[in-house]
């Protein structure tokens, strides 16, 4: 069966990776081809780049960042980040990236989802969706990098773009990003159990337990790492051999 | 020269890539005319049925593109591209090229552990562990998938590679000069490229 993925993410700014912390602290770090392909060899299943370029040049940069990448990698590839019209998807695909997350531009044109999905195929349309909890079992939808609230309730904003066609669920907790103290698995097994899209999950992972609780509490199809990879804490490899020892199916 | 046909629909880019890495020269078909020049074909292919169909139609492909299967030319259609050349989908209720009888059918699950689309790595049953397109390749090795409808051919015996997805389904076809794979060997790592290579050098047309 289809196994559970290992998803490292890079932010890019300006052509080059950057890796954020609570989504703003800022630290330089290096050549995409490089992290890519080192990330590659790695096994991990996917790559995922977060273009947080602030200027119309930077974002033009990811489209050759994703052609250069997709000539030397040979693994699935999602571009987020300022994508706001057919176009933009268009052009990131074209390069080379097998699908594009959107966020605060799904909220404000819901049709970009549907457009988005019929024109390319929901399989390369994934929502991301910033969660932050605003009481028991309740979480509510942010946009613009999680600093803008949208009075959107994540579970049925999630129900909502299933409906709309997208293909994945991107779900990062607000809360949780950047603690190291693990997901929020509550909010995770909730998205699952509402739509039959693969739900990425994001956000707080700071040991192999934790891991292991969204895929097998939180219902994930697949985990997407920052900081436990980019600092060195485990390996892809080590992180594979802990969640198959534990049942679940890794390639 | 592998000639990979544009029309609209299709990855272009990483397919390229991936045979220009095997070290085999390649160039975009951009209109009917560029297919003669091709040693063999492929077929990309992202998106609906229906808007495949479409545009292989607008592009004034599909007489051409079928005259050359005919005659012999090497094709490989990958996901989408495996799909239309299926006698009908599913999706949007659609008829296909029908080079290959059969349906191209959407997953249904009573389970909900298994979510669709069918997305990220699977295993790859060999059906024949003499095809030489999956020479180097060991069974069950692990290949990447992103779709929500696969193919059923009415002759079993095209099969060449199983995928067991709640379903067991045909993820790798071969009939006569045609290939046609749901995954996408351009997405899947070192096997991928060794797949497109086993393609490239042709010793599965016998």
């Amino acid at each position: 069966m289809v196994a559970i993925r290992i998803i490292p993410c890079l932010d890019v700014k300006d052509g080059r990776v950057v890796k954020g912390v609570h989504f703003e602290n800022i630290v330089e770090a290096g050549d995409p081809v490089e992290h890519a392909d080192f990330y590659s060899r790695e096994n991990a299943d996917e790559l995922v780049f977060l273009d947080i370029s602030a200027t119309i040049e930077g974002r033009k940069t990811m489209v050759d960042v994703v052609k250069k990448v997709s000539e030397v990698v040979f693994i699935p590839m999602t571009v987020g980040g300022g994508i706001k019209s057919l176009q933009d998807i268009e052009d990131i695909l074209k390069a080379g990236a097998d699908k594009i997350s959107i966020n605060t531009s799904a909220v404000k044109t819901p049709d970009l989802i549907k457009e988005g999905s019929k024109k390319f195929g929901s399989q390369c349309i994934v929502v991301a969706i910033d969660a932050k909890k605003t009481a028991e079992n309740q979480w509510e939808v942010y946009i613009e990098s999680g600093k803008t609230p949208t009075g959107i309730d994540a579970v049925e904003w999630a129900k909502k773009v299933e409906g709309l066609g997208a293909g994945e669920i991107l779900l990062t907790s607000i809360d949780m990003d950047g603690t190291q103290k693990g997901y929020d698995v509550p909010l995770t097994r909730k998205v699952s159990d509402s739509v039959r899209l693969p739900v990425i999950a994001s956000g707080g992972a700071g040991t192999l337990e934790h891991l292991s609780e969204v895929i097998k509490e939180g219902r994930a199809s697949a985990v997407l790492l920052a900081s436990l990879l980019h600092f060195r804490k485990y390996t892809i490899a080590q992180i594979k051999d802990y969640i198959k020892k534990v049942g679940i199916e890794v390639r | 020269m592998t000639g990979i046909i544009n029309y609209g629909a299709g990855n272009i880019h990483s397919v390229q890539s991936a045979v220009n890495f095997c070290g085999e020269k390649s160039f975009v078909i951009q209109n009917p005319d560029d297919l003669k020049k091709a040693d063999r074909l492929i077929l990309p292919g992202v998106g609906s049925f229906a808007d495949g169909m479409k545009n292989l139609r607008v592009s004034r492909m599909i007489e051409p593109l079928l005259e050359m299967i005919k005659n012999g030319k090497p094709f490989l259609g990958i996901c989408l591209g495996l799909q239309l050349l299926f006698s009908h989908s599913e999706e949007g209720d659609c008829e296909g090229l029908g080079l290959i009888k059969g349906n191209v059918k959407r997953f249904s699950f009573e389970d909900t552990s298994l979510r669709i689309p069918h997305m990220g790595w699977n295993c790859i049953r060999i059906t024949d562990h003499t095809e030489p397109l999956f020479n180097g390749i060991s069974d069950n090795q692990y290949f990447y998938f992103a779709h929500s409808y696969y193919p059923e051919p009415s002759d079993s015996s095209v099969t060449v590679g199983t995928t067991l997805y709640g379903t067991e389904f045909p993820s790798a076809i071969k009939k006569e000069n045609l290939v046609g794979v749901q995954f996408h060997p351009e997405k899947s790592g070192e096997y991928g490229i060794r797949f497109v290579k086993n393609f490239l050098e042709g010793k599965w047309l016998r």
